[in-house]
């Protein structure tokens, strides 16, 4: 267990946490066909970011006692939520006014404005 | 109970570091209902793996000592956007929409772009020497109070170092600002989404209504979807 954690938890686990998060949402963003798909993946990123955030913000996390970014990055993560929330409730409208027009959710289907 | 073994539970208890065990296991689970996100094609298993990962990433920021950030993931994320998805999959679940598959060409590219961008960002995680630091694990104090205060404009986690007179900024316009944003985009996002009504012209429409039996012409209800709605 010490292999990787060499004492305790610091920031850089944190953001190699946050890493794997991003990439996953970015490829699952590029690669869904479904639109569902392609906000999960948005929901992911958005998540590494806050995780970012959270990590840079905390002062248990922090190496010499005082953190970063202290309430900012707390705050920060908040709005972020809150932001995910309004985005993903106004994609998900879009999604569904897609489906009620092209009875399919398939982003490659989306080609209407296609020259 | 054997007072040997008892000897080696305690020895194993007292070896377990709780918060690098805890975190260890929050991680592993974000990552990999994460990484399953990814791979599965049936979005209502990617929907079911996204709780989870959500779910251990709030148990991160409760290790990190963001407990109000934390309590706020689990309920607005994981019990509100997450329903809402779930929501759009329970809408659009049609047999042959569940599963779309993705070519296996494009599944390559986006491994090696996905190996590259983790390399990177991993590397970058650990160039700084301060971030490397083992956490000093001091005692933080609850988050919820100063939080609330600087949302309303007052930063009491400052006041102790700075002057009385000018603390630091509080978030008082940007929570004004994503208040109203929330409000718009949910307003918004209920016009978008809710049932067409087929419109007919004005001067027919004491007609229509007059008889709502007969069927309208699927021309007019077409081109109105189309459109994007009643203007």
């Amino acid at each position: 267990m010490t292999f990787v954690l060499c004492g305790v938890v610091s920031v850089s686990h944190y953001l190699v946490v946050g890493a794997v998060l991003f990439t996953c949402g970015v490829v699952c963003m590029a690669l869904k066909r479904n639109a569902l798909g392609v906000l999960m993946g948005i929901e992911l990123v958005l998540n590494g970011a806050n995780i970012n955030f959270v990590a840079f913000g905390s002062e248990y996390l922090a190496g010499d006692g005082k953190s970063v970014l202290g309430l900012d990055g707390e705050v920060m993560a908040l709005f972020v939520i809150l932001l995910a929330a309004a985005e993903a409730a106004v994609a998900l409208a879009i999604t569904l006014n897609f489906y009620n027009n092209h009875a399919t959710v398939d982003v490659d289907r989306a080609d209407d404005l296609h020259g | 109970m054997n007072h040997e073994a008892f000897g080696l539970s305690a020895n194993l208890f007292a070896f377990l570091d709780w918060h690098e065990f805890f975190f260890l296991l929050f991680a592993g689970v974000a990552c990999v209902a994460a990484v399953m996100v990814v791979l599965s094609d049936n979005v209502v298993r990617m929907a079911l793996h996204l709780v989870l990962s959500l779910g251990a990433t709030a148990g991160l920021f409760f290790l990190a000592g963001a407990e109000f950030v934390g309590a706020m993931q689990l309920m607005i994320y994981v019990g509100g956007t997450l329903v809402l998805l779930v929501f759009g999959v329970m809408l659009t679940a049609q047999t042959q929409l569940v599963a779309l598959r993705t070519p296996a060409g494009d599944r390559v590219i986006a491994g090696i772009l996905a190996a590259a961008l983790l390399a990177v960002l991993v590397q970058a995680a650990f160039s700084i020497e301060s971030w490397q630091k083992p956490g000093q694990g001091v005692a933080t104090a609850p988050t919820a109070t100063p939080l609330g205060m600087a949302l309303v404009g007052v930063r009491v986690d400052q006041v102790a170092e700075e002057n009385l007179v000018r603390p630091k900024g509080g978030y008082l316009l940007p929570f004004e600002i994503v208040s109203v944003h929330l409000l718009v985009v949910l307003v918004g996002a209920a016009y978008l989404a809710r049932a067409k009504r087929r419109r007919v012209p004005r001067s027919v429409d004491l007609v229509a209504s007059a008889d709502s039996t007969k069927p309208r012409s699927p021309v007019a209800a077409s081109s109105t979807l189309v459109a994007g709605g009643p203007k």
